[in-house]
């Protein structure tokens, strides 16, 4: 009997071992269990250290919950026994009592510093190129960053330099919605009528998925964000090629999509430097990594979306087929074009 | 009908389908209104269920198109509201109407009249959110309801999770005051305070928690009506209000109400571990005092739910700490469950499988829960599959399992017969396993970026094998719930009868009297003189326990049709307001008319209520003694 409960105590390292295995686990730029900034690993260390508690609860619970189990099941020819009907043990029920608030302000400690130190998201006057300020706005169901300190705008992909503090002052135009990048950093909602602050930083240069953490209608499970992550230099470069803006069309058809998005598009879309407030702006649509947030960045990918944005995104408030729904194939294929030409890379 | 002529001679079940039917609809019998309690969680237990099976379809492969948007999110809230307010509370009540006056020896509750009306507004209020499936649609705003979404940018589905939640939440508010004051004033002789059997004080404490809690729902409820319906702008921001309020109305409701249904399981499974351990509870006091505490907590925390909104780091820490200071209480309660069984005799009923099954499965939600408490951390978990598995832990794991086991251990007393063990233990491992295996997983995918409330994951993102894993568990629960019902069934058709001390180990009042009750309970009032009296009584040699008065004539109270026909006027008034609405552009005036006739007829109900003279009827002593004698043989 003895041995077989030493051959169990010896599984439990194992069995630690194999969640450790487990921690690491998820798809690199989306995973909290690998973070990529330290507001994520700040925050990930404390996941580990209250994890690293629980598992000792666990193990001391499940233990006495085993042994009492077999120990004291009933067994045959005990049907007339009748147990010591114990009243408690004050020394006992004191024991634990005390022994979990013990481990509860252990825990309590690293607790509030750590909150404090993730909240705190102030910008020191003149901050020049060290912090970053980013003004997030969430509408149903997509991303706009303005960059008050660069005068620009863009949806979607949020540009950050590496190594730098970002902080991201976050509201909403409709909904509740919630802004998370599991790898860089916790959620914070984006209330409407209200600014919250938050910051994170990337250690290296990536794509770090995005997600909406509040349920905020139809397609909130598609309402996905990229945070691109670039070296500071090529963040000041990004920029001011933000500010220049692309280049004009060259190819026909993109100039014929050009005129006809001036037509359709425009009442909501801007490609400006700054801009429009009631949809992405689209500066610099050719250079981003998915379109509507979500979808494979190519052109059959950007024709089916014009078509019927609401077969993809359900509830998108894009009209079908462009503002009065009466385009055709090839004027689709036009405006496709001409967005692919929207980039801002070609200045480097 | 004079009231002393009126006996129970009289009150033989009448033929027919109708005059059944008449019966259930007019009961103020507590133990009645139990089993519609009972019937009432069931059907909606299995709506719920359906639509869990549902979301896991949904989920089981990457960019399934199966139910997508709007209908996702429809099945999602009806799922949450469903399984708290319409399977969890009321399966809480059918205990509480079956169990607590039998524990504390009184012949019936404090207000049978507003314990039937409570039933009866509980039961219409689900339907009237469940019809909105074949009315334009079913509720898509999260069983939360955040503000202004639900209040600004839903269809009509809104309507139906207010008023169908308004009307119930009334009938458990009633029920709530209705047991506070039962279990204050009818206990019987020598039954004070610390020697309540723990069921009975969880109810208690639950009670009072209902008693703080539900008026702030209500509140609530009326505000989003009244932005919806009227165009008022307490959650509009553009016009001056603010969504955070209801979250914080919300919370400070929802918070409690997880602890409304958690308590009364951890009293559960403080009667059944005793029982079939046949020893004592280990440390009644610091139970009792564990139990108050948690109630009293319970309502200092509702911002963990809030810790992503942006109120700042004083506000998350000092919540944090009075979150993680519920873990002690709750430890104490876990311990000293294991300590009951420690030197006892642990029977393995189906019953005791499920409490027992309990201890482990709430430890793990407990333990998550502490590491939500961390706000920083908790910015990380918060909306995520982490939040899933934790509150399924808890819920799951916490309160269902504490049903099924309270189900399986007080069906003999509440129907007369015993549930199939066999099938029960097989069905108890079918649910334990697919437990585990459907909500175990989605504490990783949470940490992995899942969100909760997401239709769809991608395919690449590396959460295609977690959720299919999920969703091959929850087909487990689905064939446990199968087997239980067929179990049903099967004890309907051909149970083994039940004698009054159905295990042989009874501890507490309920199990020194006939199984089923008789209508009055007891026919004398029995004398406490200690904790687990019956239990006191039988090991001092003694079949019954001492009764603290001679036999006489007991009072009951009539039936009546008029909870019905009130819980029926505000379904009306209900159905008004959902209509004035439905455009989304001014209020309908008829539909608004229909809604002030159905609060016309419900102030009509209780004008007559008040103004008929009741004073119920009398069971003469011969017609009880009889019966005494039929129970005794039973």
């Amino acid at each position: 009997m003895k041995k077989k409960w030493q051959r169990l105590l010896r599984l439990i390292p194992l069995a630690v071992i194999a969640i450790f295995t487990l921690v690491g686990c998820g798809k690199p730029g989306l995973s909290t269990l690998d973070p990529q900034g330290p507001v994520a690993r700040t925050e990930a260390g404390l996941m580990l250290q209250s994890f690293l508690i629980m598992i000792i609860v666990v193990v001391v619970v499940g233990f006495l919950f085993t042994y009492a189990l077999i120990r004291y099941r009933k067994r045959p020819g005990q049907e007339d026994v009748i147990p010591k009907q114990v009243e408690g043990n004050a020394l006992l029920e004191v024991l634990w009592t005390v022994i979990p608030i013990i481990l509860l302000v252990i825990l309590a400690f690293p607790t509030v510093a750590k909150t404090f130190s993730v909240s705190d998201a102030t910008v020191p006057k003149n901050h020049g190129d060290n912090v970053v300020v980013v003004k997030v706005t969430a509408h149903q169901y997509w991303w706009q960053f303005d960059y008050p300190d660069y005068g620009i705008t863009t949806s979607e992909d949020l540009f950050i330099p590496t190594g730098k503090k970002v902080v991201l002052q976050v509201t909403s135009a409709d909904v509740i919605h919630s802004f998370w990048v599991p790898a860089l950093a916790g959620k914070l909602d984006a209330n409407p009528g209200q600014t919250d602050s938050m910051y994170l930083t990337a250690d290296k240069p990536g794509t770090y998925a995005g997600r909406c953490a509040e349920l905020c209608g139809a397609s909130h499970a598609l309402m996905y964000f990229n945070v691109r992550a670039v070296s500071p230099s090529d963040f000041t470069a990004w920029t001011k090629e933000m500010k220049a803006g692309p280049s004009a069309p060259a190819t026909a058809s993109a100039q014929k999509g050009e005129s006809l998005f001036k037509q359709d598009c425009m009442a909501c879309h801007a490609v400006g430097v700054s801009g429009s407030n009631t949809a992405p702006n689209l500066r610099n649509f050719a250079d981003q990594k998915n379109i509507a947030g979500f979808l494979p960045h190519d052109k059959s990918t950007l024709e089916k979306w014009i078509k019927d944005p609401t077969s993809l995104k359900p509830g998108a408030l894009m009209p079908s087929r462009g503002i009065k729904g009466n385009l055709t194939d090839q004027q689709i294929s036009d405006i496709a074009d001409y967005l692919f030409t929207l980039s801002v890379k070609h200045n480097q | 009908m004079t009231t002393n002529a009126h006996t129970l001679a009289t009150q033989q079940p009448k033929q027919g389908f109708l005059a059944w039917l008449w019966t259930w609809l007019t009961t103020v019998d507590h133990k009645k209104i139990g089993i519609l309690y009972l019937c009432g969680a069931g059907l909606f237990f299995a709506i719920g269920g359906i639509e869990a099976m549902l979301i896991r379809i949904q989920l089981s492969v990457p960019n399934n198109t199966f139910l997508v948007g709007d209908a996702y999110n429809q099945v999602v809230t009806m799922h949450g509201t469903t399984m708290i307010f319409f399977v969890a509370m009321p399966a809480i009540f059918a205990f509480l109407n079956a169990v607590v006056p039998l524990q504390i020896g009184a012949r019936d509750v404090a207000f049978p009249f507003m314990n039937a009306l409570g039933f009866w507004l509980f039961f219409l209020g689900g339907l009237i959110l469940n019809v909105s499936w074949f009315l334009g649609g079913a509720p898509s705003g999260g069983w939360t309801a955040y503000a202004p979404l639900s209040t600004d940018y839903l269809g009509s589905g809104m309507d139906y999770y207010i008023l169908g939640l308004q009307v119930a939440g009334a009938g458990t508010l009633m029920g709530g005051i209705n047991f506070l004051v039962t279990i204050i004033n009818m206990r019987a002789p020598g039954m004070t305070f610390m020697r309540m059997p723990l069921f009975t004080w969880t109810a208690f404490v639950t009670s009072a928690l209902i008693l703080f809690a539900f008026p702030a729902l209500t509140v609530g409820l009326f505000m989003e009506l009244f932005d919806r319906v009227f165009g008022a702008n307490f959650f509009n921001t553009a016009n001056g209000g603010n969504g955070i309020i209801w979250e914080h109305i919300f919370w400070i409701f929802g918070h409690p109400e997880v602890y409304i249904l958690a308590l009364p399981c951890f009293g559960i499974i403080s009667e059944v571990i005793p029982t079939f351990s046949k020893k004592r509870l280990f440390g009644h006091t610091s139970m009792v005092f564990a139990t108050v505490l948690i109630g009293f907590l319970a309502f200092m925390v509702w911002v963990h739910h809030m810790f992503t909104v942006g109120l700042g780091p004083v506000a998350n820490s000092i919540f944090a700490i009075a979150t993680m200071a519920i873990a002690v209480p709750t430890g104490i309660k876990i311990f000293n469950w294991i300590f009951t069984m420690w030197g006892g005799q642990v029977h393995f009923t189906t019953a005791n499988l499920y409490a027992i099954a309990f201890i482990p499965t709430f430890v793990l939600g407990g333990v998550t829960g502490v590491m939500l408490a961390i706000p920083a951390a908790d910015f990380q978990y918060q909306d995520s599959y982490f939040v899933i598995a934790h509150f399924h832990y808890v819920i799951v794991g916490g309160v269902v399992l504490g049903l099924f086991a309270g189900l399986f251990y007080w069906w003999p007393k509440i129907f007369g017969k015993y549930l199939n063990e066999t099938l029960g233990k097989i069905g108890f491992w079918f649910f334990l396993i697919g437990f585990h295996v459907t909500f175990f997983p989605q504490h990783f995918l949470g940490l992995m970026g899942m969100p909760r409330r997401y239709f769809t994951y991608q395919a690449g993102d590396w959460l295609a094998t977690g959720n299919m894993i999920s969703s091959i568990g929850a087909a487990g629960m689905a064939i446990a719930v199968v087997l239980l019902v067929i179990n049903i069934v099967m004890t309907q058709a051909k149970g083994q009868r039940a004698t009054g001390d159905a295990w042989g180990m009874g501890r507490t009042l309920e199990w020194s009297i006939p199984s089923p009750a008789p209508e009055y309970n007891f026919g004398q009032t029995p004398l406490v003189q200690s904790v687990d009296t019956f239990w006191k009584e039988k090991m001092d040699g003694n079949k019954k326990v001492t009764p603290a008065e001679p036999y006489g004539d007991i009072h009951m109270p009539n039936g009546s049709i008029i909870p019905f026909l009130m819980s029926l006027s505000l379904t009306v008034a209900s159905f008004g307001f959902i209509f004035a609405d439905e455009t989304g552009t001014g209020i309908h005036k008829g539909a608004l008319f229909v809604a002030i006739l159905g609060i016309g007829l419900m102030l009509l109900c209780m004008l007559v209520h008040s103004l008929k003279d009741d004073h119920g009827f009398h069971i003469h002593k011969e017609e009880v003694l009889e019966m005494e004698k039929k129970g005794e043989g039973a």
